[in-house]
């Protein structure tokens, strides 16, 4: 245990780092914006006012509500500030809901929308990838092609038609929202039963790509090992095949965990515009509000919630990562 | 060095997908020689024009008619005009004056027509029917019979003396135009789009700047992770502690976000395409920095490595001779991969509102994101969009085939 300990602390000590350094430019990066974005909010509300000291003052109090005249260094403790207190400050746009406020539910819809369609599109494709090689022939020959093109297709383009075939076309499914416009948000049956069926079609468009990825990544991975020398030597020593097949997938899937840590980040890139193609209530769409209403607290927080699950999701990924592999915690405990 | 990339043309797919490659390629060029429009222009008056042929009716009553005697050209007259909610209309009607159903089609335009001349009766009171309906079918029946009359259409000019209009032309039923005499057509094959702009022009000159991005962007990262990847790997200690911090730290934050973040913080009046390409190349080298250390790290103690070290020669020296050639494959394909995510991010970038400043040129994403934004997906104007995701899939796709191919050349365990 004291290897994985190790392993353990030393993950720990990087999550945090990184979220450090992500904490950072996500603070940075939005204030580099050039423009002044109180004078758009104020040339906004003041519009037909012709009072220049009154402008003049609406402009000096949403300043100081801001903080937007007070120096970097300020600022960056107001944010931190308000990030503890868990309210992220005011919405430039949306003055006065919190940033908080707005994105709070939509936190909810994106984690369940995308972190089930990445994990059941990461299993489909490897099984597929794994049985393509172990079958090879015409298995291969069909699974092969139609991966390598659904792979190829972005995911907005893959949102686009299943919305078109399915919703559009067919009308099996609703083309944009979480729920039915004209419900609301209860624990009853036609609520539930709405948020299903407006589920679907984000949650395929998401898994059929993760899938494509997957399924090429872990066909040639097992080709790999399964030609390995341990292979030829459990089969001279005359081990059923099935319990051979079963170290070469173990051995197989390894890698493929890793490949999931790191590609995590731009899987939920990908979904999140997909996310805003089907007019999703997630964080998608809120960045999508952020980006035109120049909105810079609103895409700061966005960011950050995104880094942090993503980060949170390599972390446990990484932990359980080091149960699986042995040789992972032997090589920390030299 | 040049047996390597001799290499590359054996493999079937990698030879496929560079065709497909420079057929786009080729195409970008060759398409603004012959058609020179810029590709922003406004042409259009409305938006999403279905894609056909454009020709000037106007121009078209200048020329000299000829007469063409064909069968059937009063029924797909007929057929054209009576839409699908008329023929249902009709059918309902028929129901209810007590026609068997089965005997009604509507998809026989002439028997339809015929049952409904023997059949309706406009005095007839149906039950159940509001009297808006009733009047709906009358109307219904006069726009049938202005469609069954065989008279030519008159053309007339107003007269200055005396204000009236005079008739100077009869155009017949039989009258057809050749299209080539007609001075004025317009080709749209993909339509136009939401601003009235003819798509195939904006696609064209969309393609060729989103492979610029790509070309800018995957340079630009993976030459930045090819030179951090060797210093790191092959000088070590310090040099790659610092490296490997940058790196590990920035695979870890997704570079989306990042993207969204400098793309943002850039402002709208200085995002041109060529800066969101140097934005998506600086945030995208991390996985070629990564693995270009894994293999130099494996080169760096190999026996000629190590007999050039002895000889005295140059770092740069070795890097170049001794390292890069057994890398080069590695980079390439990395090169490849980068440009087609490069081409991706920038479309997933525009579909944010985050994409180039929009008035100077256009871009795949561009397009993507106006289609987007005036709801053609829904509205059924497959033209504004399909095209645009059918170039991206292919652009990726024949860079992926490319990779799959020279994996295959240098990776023997993958080959069939």
């Amino acid at each position: 245990m004291k290897g994985y300990r190790k392993y353990f602390l030393n993950k720990l000590l990087w999550f945090l780092i990184t979220f450090v350094c992500a904490f950072l430019l996500n603070f940075i990066l939005p204030r580099l914006m050039p423009g002044d974005p109180v004078a758009a909010i104020v040339s906004r509300l003041a519009q037909g006012m012709s009072n220049t000291t009154g402008v003049q003052a609406i402009y000096q109090q949403y300043a100081d509500l801001f903080g937007t005249n007070k120096p970097m260094v300020e600022q960056f403790f107001i944010y931190v500030r308000n990030v503890f207190r868990g309210d992220f400050g005011f919405s430039f746009a949306q003055y006065p809901r919190t940033v908080a406020d707005v994105i709070k539910s939509s936190i909810v819809w994106t984690a369940a929308l995308q972190f089930p369609a990445i994990i059941v599109g990461w299993l489909i494709g490897n099984t597929l990838g794994a049985l393509a090689a172990y079958l090879k022939g015409g298995f291969d020959k069909v699974l092969m092609p139609v991966s390598i093109f659904v792979s190829n297709f972005p995911p907005f383009g893959m949102a686009v038609i299943l919305m078109v075939i399915f919703g559009v076309s067919l009308k099996w499914f609703p083309t944009s929202g979480g729920y039915g416009f004209d419900l609301i948000p209860s624990f009853s049956w036609s609520f539930i039963w709405s948020v299903i069926v407006h589920y679907q079609l984000p949650f395929w468009s998401i898994v059929l790509i993760a899938i494509g990825g997957q399924a090429i990544g872990m066909r040639s991975m097992s080709i790999y090992e399964l030609n390995a020398d341990y292979v030829k030597y459990s089969r001279f020593m005359g081990i059923k095949d099935r319990k051979i097949v079963g170290y070469v997938f173990r051995n197989a899937m390894l890698p493929q965990i890793t490949g999931l840590a790191l590609s995590i980040g731009t899987m939920v890139g990908g979904a999140l515009v997909a996310e805003i193609i089907f007019s999703y209530p997630g964080l998608g769409s809120t960045i999508l509000t952020a980006v035109r209403g120049g909105d810079y607290p609103l895409i700061s927080a966005t960011t950050l919630i995104i880094t942090i699950m993503v980060l949170i999701a390599n972390f446990v990924i990484e932990i359980s990562y080091g149960f699986i592999d042995p040789r992972i915690k032997a090589a920390q405990s030299d | 060095m040049k047996h390597t990339f001799q290499q590359f043309f054996r493999s079937g797919k990698f030879v496929f997908g560079f065709s497909i490659f420079v057929a786009i390629l080729l195409l970008t060029f060759i398409y603004p020689l012959i058609i020179p429009d810029p590709p922003l222009e406004i042409v259009a008056q409305g938006t999403f024009f279905e894609p056909g042929i454009y020709v000037s009716v106007y121009d078209s009553l200048g020329t000299t008619p000829h007469t063409l005697n064909l069968d059937g050209a009063a029924a797909k007259r007929i057929a054209s005009k009576l839409n699908e909610e008329d023929r249902l209309a009709m059918k309902e009607w028929l129901v209810a004056a007590g026609i068997p159903e089965n005997e009604i089609d509507t998809a026989d335009t002439q028997k339809l027509l015929d049952l409904w001349m023997d059949n309706y009766d406009p005095t007839e009171n149906i039950p159940g029917m509001t009297n808006a309906r009733r009047n709906y079918f009358i109307r219904l029946n006069n726009s049938l019979k202005g469609l069954l009359s065989t008279e030519g259409a008159i053309i007339a000019e107003v007269n200055p003396e005396t204000g009236t209009l005079e008739q100077v032309d009869v155009i017949t039923q039989t009258d057809y135009v050749n299209i080539n005499q007609v001075a004025n057509v317009r080709v749209l094959p993909f339509g136009t789009d939401n601003f009235g702009r003819d798509v195939l022009t904006e696609l064209v000159a969309a393609t060729r700047v989103s492979l610029v991005i790509g070309f800018v962007s995957g340079t630009i990262a993976t030459l930045i992770g090819l030179t951090l990847g060797l210093l790191a790997g092959y000088i070590g200690g310090v040099v790659d502690d610092i490296i490997m911090f940058f790196t590990n730290l920035f695979t870890v934050i997704p570079s989306f976000v990042l993207l969204i973040l400098i793309s943002f913080s850039i402002g709208q009046e200085q995002r041109g395409a060529v800066t969101i390409a140097v934005v998506i190349g600086l945030t995208s080298w991390f996985w070629t920095a990564r693995a270009v250390r894994a293999q130099v790290i494996s080169l760096r103690n190999r026996d000629h490595v190590n007999l050039s070290k002895l000889s005295g020669h140059s770092i740069v020296h070795i890097i170049i001779t001794d390292i890069l050639p057994y890398i080069a494959s590695y980079v390439i394909m990395a090169l490849i991969l980068q440009i087609s995510a490069g081409i991706l991010a920038e479309a997933q970038l525009s579909i944010l509102g985050l994409g180039p400043r929009t008035t100077v040129v256009p871009t795949l994403g561009l397009m993507m994101n106006w289609a987007l934004i005036y709801q053609a997906q829904i509205l059924g104007k497959w033209w504004a969009y399909l095209p645009v995701l059918v170039t991206i899939a292919l652009i990726t796709f024949s860079m992926n085939l490319m990779n799959t191919g020279l994996d295959q050349v240098f990776n023997p365990a993958l080959r069939e």
